[in-house]
């Protein structure tokens, strides 16, 4: 219950309902614009991620890993709340942060498959924390130069703290891979699964390609190099290899997730779809 | 209210109010003290105030915004404007020495210098310089966990940011 409250607590702190009706969102819509595009994947990434960290809460290694990992998705879902706030408003429609949260079945949620990968060991929590952080800190430094001035102020409130995280992902990378043989072991197979999913975070649909040409998020053109870049070097320095790859597994911009994501969403939204409008 | 008492409801005021809004977590240090006020302006009796959480996740955000205008009301504002922007982002430097010190005598280490964000702190019961970093995070978004040497004791530190 604690990890589920956790989120909840954070996200329905917000008040004020708009008497907007609470009908589940099974489907992405077709008139979505790409600044709501963008925005709704920027906060459903984070969402998805800061859930399923909070699932280590009361369940970590140590107790100062259980305050790290859950800070880590306090973080996360603080950047949701920020990024689907703003969708909400970019939509018009009225609808809340919370409604984006809760009231959407896994069909119209954009996250990448990355961040929904149940957690596994500690080694697949870190190496996902760590590919995803990599491509998070170089989307946030983009972002600062957006034409909204919104986005731009919230990219740069969230900078420092990504790079944070970054640090600390890295860090438990290189000390999980030059471990044991165990932890090496588990860190490669971590590795092994996760690499699949990470074509989907350099992908440029077409939604990234408007909202870039048009300034609203700017993406760099070198941005699967200085991906690479960041990522590359400490799986080196871990002796780790990276499996061979054809164009790895996507569909998640597009509402087509793995099995899990539905799962997770059920154990997320249950108390607020059962008790519609709940406030703590 | 007469146009002497009307006069009065300047900057000046609304800094003293505001220097009476503690964190809600760390009860003895001010939102003043913690650097989050961009900037006050005063206009016809309304209060404009601009502030920037210290950490974009930061509970205490909502609860600090409608304690500034339970503030500023009861100072005698006609009414108050509390705006969040979050870029630039809130740095450790922008806490008042004051603040620093507020910190330390409760048990809570202060921020290094940004220029020595790695430097170890003084344990805030003891004094020793023998400390060691148990934790980047502690029991707060702000927070970071250290342990030390000399007399054993577990303590935080404000991070530096």
């Amino acid at each position: 219950m604690l990890p589920l409250m956790m989120g909840l607590i954070v996200l329905s702190i917000n008040k004020g309902k708009s008497g907007m009706t609470t009908t589940p969102q099974r489907f992405l819509a077709d008139d979505v614009s790409s600044e709501l595009a963008i925005l709704t994947r920027m906060g459903d990434d984070a969402l998805v991620l800061g859930q399923r960290l909070t699932e280590w809460c009361g369940h970590a290694p140590s107790l100062e890993l259980d305050i790290a990992v859950s800070n880590l998705a306090l973080d996360s879902i603080g950047q949701a709340r920020h990024w689907l706030t703003l969708a909400g408003a970019e939509e018009g429609k009225g609808r809340s942060e919370d409604d984006f949260a809760f009231w959407r079945d896994a069909r119209a949620f954009t996250n990448a498959l990355l961040v929904e990968q149940p957690n596994g060991d500690f080694a697949m929590t870190m190496v996902r924390q760590f590919l995803y952080d990599a491509y998070l800190k170089l989307i946030l430094e983009d972002l600062v130069g957006s034409t909204a001035s919104a986005v731009m102020d919230l990219a740069g409130g969230m900078l420092d703290e990504v790079e944070y995280h970054l640090r600390y992902a890295q860090d438990w990378v290189l000390r999980l891979s030059g471990g044991t043989e165990e932890s090496s072991r588990r860190t490669q197979k971590a590795l092994d699964h996760l690499w699949l999913f990470t074509p989907e975070l350099l992908l440029r649909d077409e939604s990234v390609e408007i909202a870039a040409s048009n300034g609203f998020s700017p993406r760099r053109t070198t941005f699967a190099e200085d991906w690479r870049a960041i990522v590359q070097p400490v799986l080196d320095a871990g002796d780790l290899v990276l499996p061979e790859m054809v164009d790895g597994i996507s569909g998640g911009r597009r509402g087509l997730h793995s099995e899990h994501l539905q799962l997770m969403l059920a154990e997320m939204q249950m108390i607020q779809r059962t008790h519609p409008g709940l406030q703590w | 209210m007469t146009i002497e008492t009307k006069s009065k409801l300047n900057e000046a005021l609304a800094w003293e109010a505001l220097a009476d809004v503690m964190d809600p977590e760390i009860p003895v240090i001010s939102v003043v003290d913690l650097g989050i006020i961009n900037s006050i302006s005063v206009a016809e009796g309304v209060a404009s105030v601009s502030i920037t959480p210290t950490y974009m996740a930061c509970v205490a955000a909502e609860i600090m915004r409608r304690d500034i205008s339970t503030a500023l009301r009861k100072s005698g504002f006609r009414s108050e404007q509390v705006t969040i922007r979050h870029s630039p982002s809130w740095t450790s430097d922008r806490m008042t020495l004051e603040g620093r010190s507020k910190l330390q005598a409760y048990g809570i280490a202060p921020p290094s210098d940004r220029a020595n964000r790695d430097t170890l702190p003084e344990c805030p019961q003891c004094e020793s310089s023998s400390t060691n970093l148990l934790s980047p995070f502690g029991s707060s978004a702000c927070k970071a966990l250290y342990k030390c040497d000399a007399c054993g004791e577990a303590f935080e530190r404000f991070k530096c940011k």
